[in-house]
């Protein structure tokens, strides 16, 4: 599977960096490798979700609880879980860091991916969520610290988009 | 049949060293007519995540005991929450659905559970280790206080009647609310410290 491990150890390493000790995750062909390694990890408490937005919930209770966290799911995921995330994070300013795949973009060959992936970004923007993509190596770790400082502070969420680029190695 | 607000009345005082996660609307104002505590988040939108942030909690204080107070309608719009506790099974979690067949908070329309869909039996077939379904105050009260003195997953059904407050809102904030119950949770982790 042309799934890019290098890349994934490499975001899965921002996020070690930043704390993050919770993990919520409904996978997808890109993420294989980065829920094995939370998965593999002992410090890290992977959640395996039956849908994405428990994760807004999840995330909720391990920031009452003092604990960092992050979400892992794919632009589909994201749109299953936009209630919870306005409902719930944007009501409640919770943090949350979004590391969202980014399907149906350019490049996609899945005809099934190509609508959400229409539509991704201009919700980003119409929640008013503040997103990056993330697309090279070279700036993925500091990128995630960049992010997880703004969601901490600003208290709201934030995404990032891992993107073909990134994920993906043909 | 048995009221909810008697339900909570009956295990108050058990609630106070329980971390507490309630629905939105008119559970919320029925506990907090019977005085509001720092360790109760009422989660005021967002329907069915109450329990996931329970979850949430559970996983990352496995030394506090967490409640979460659920409703038919609002697990029924997240029944896979049922799936996610059981496989994780977090020791230190109560899961109470007070059952009242209906969406009260929205003016009462008829849930599934009115027309026979079984609560505590899609619980147990999720995989939740113990669950029961209790139609008196007592029966409540016992099995409750039970699952809050022990060890183990438990979702308690409930079965009330769908009537409750008038009105919902109460003089509380949404992020008063927020801020306060996570500086209470601070405050255990200073004091256990
Ligand atoms: C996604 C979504 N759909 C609909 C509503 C409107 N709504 C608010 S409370 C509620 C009913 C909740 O029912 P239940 O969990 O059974 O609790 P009860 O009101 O009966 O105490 C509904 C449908 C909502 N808040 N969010």
């Amino acid at each position: 599977m042309p799934v890019s491990l290098e890349n994934s150890k490499l975001i899965y390493r921002g996020l070690k960096g930043c704390g993050i000790r919770l993990l919520s995750a409904l996978p997808e062909t890109w993420l294989v490798h980065l829920i094995q390694i939370a998965e593999d990890d002992p410090e890290m408490r992977l959640v395996r979700l039956a849908k994405e937005e428990e994760g807004v919930g999840l995330s909720a209770g391990a920031h009452f609880a003092g604990v960092k966290s992050a979400m892992l799911m794919q632009n589909h995921g994201f749109l299953a879980a936009i209630n919870g995330i306005v409902s719930f994070a944007h009501l409640y300013k919770i943090p949350l860091l979004m590391l969202v795949s980014y399907r149906g973009s350019f490049g996609e060959r899945d005809p099934w991916q190509t609508q959400g992936g229409n539509v991704t970004e201009p919700l980003l923007r119409a929640m008013n969520i503040p997103y990056s993509c993330l697309d090279a190596s070279a700036s993925v770790e500091k990128r995630i610290a960049q992010a997880h400082t703004l969601a901490e502070s600003s208290l709201q969420p934030v995404a990032l988009l891992l993107t073909r680029d990134l994920m993906w190695g043909e | 049949m048995m009221l909810r607000i008697d339900c909570l009345r009956a295990i108050y005082s058990d609630l106070e060293k329980c971390l507490v996660v309630t629905i939105m609307g008119a559970l919320p104002a029925e506990l907090q007519s019977l005085g509001h505590r720092p360790n109760f988040f009422y989660l005021q939108h967002a329907m069915g995540l109450a329990s996931s942030t329970g979850l949430g909690l559970a996983l990352c204080l496995p030394h506090q005991k967490i409640v979460v107070l659920d409703g038919d309608g609002s697990l029924l719009m997240n029944l896979g929450t049922l799936s996610t506790l059981a496989r994780y099974k977090p020791r230190n979690f109560v899961h109470i659905v007070f059952d009242n067949e209906s969406l009260l908070s929205v003016g009462g329309f008829p849930t599934a559970t009115s027309t026979g869909t079984d609560l505590e039996g899609i619980a147990r077939a999720a995989g939740i280790p113990q669950t029961c379904s209790v139609r008196t105050v007592d029966d409540f009260a016992s099995a409750a206080r039970r699952a809050i003195s022990s060890e183990g997953l438990q979702t308690i059904v409930a079965k009330v009647e769908a009537t409750g407050p008038k009105a919902f809102i109460t003089d509380l904030g949404l992020l008063e609310n927020r801020f306060q119950f996570r500086r209470h949770i601070q405050s255990l982790a200073a004091k256990s410290r």
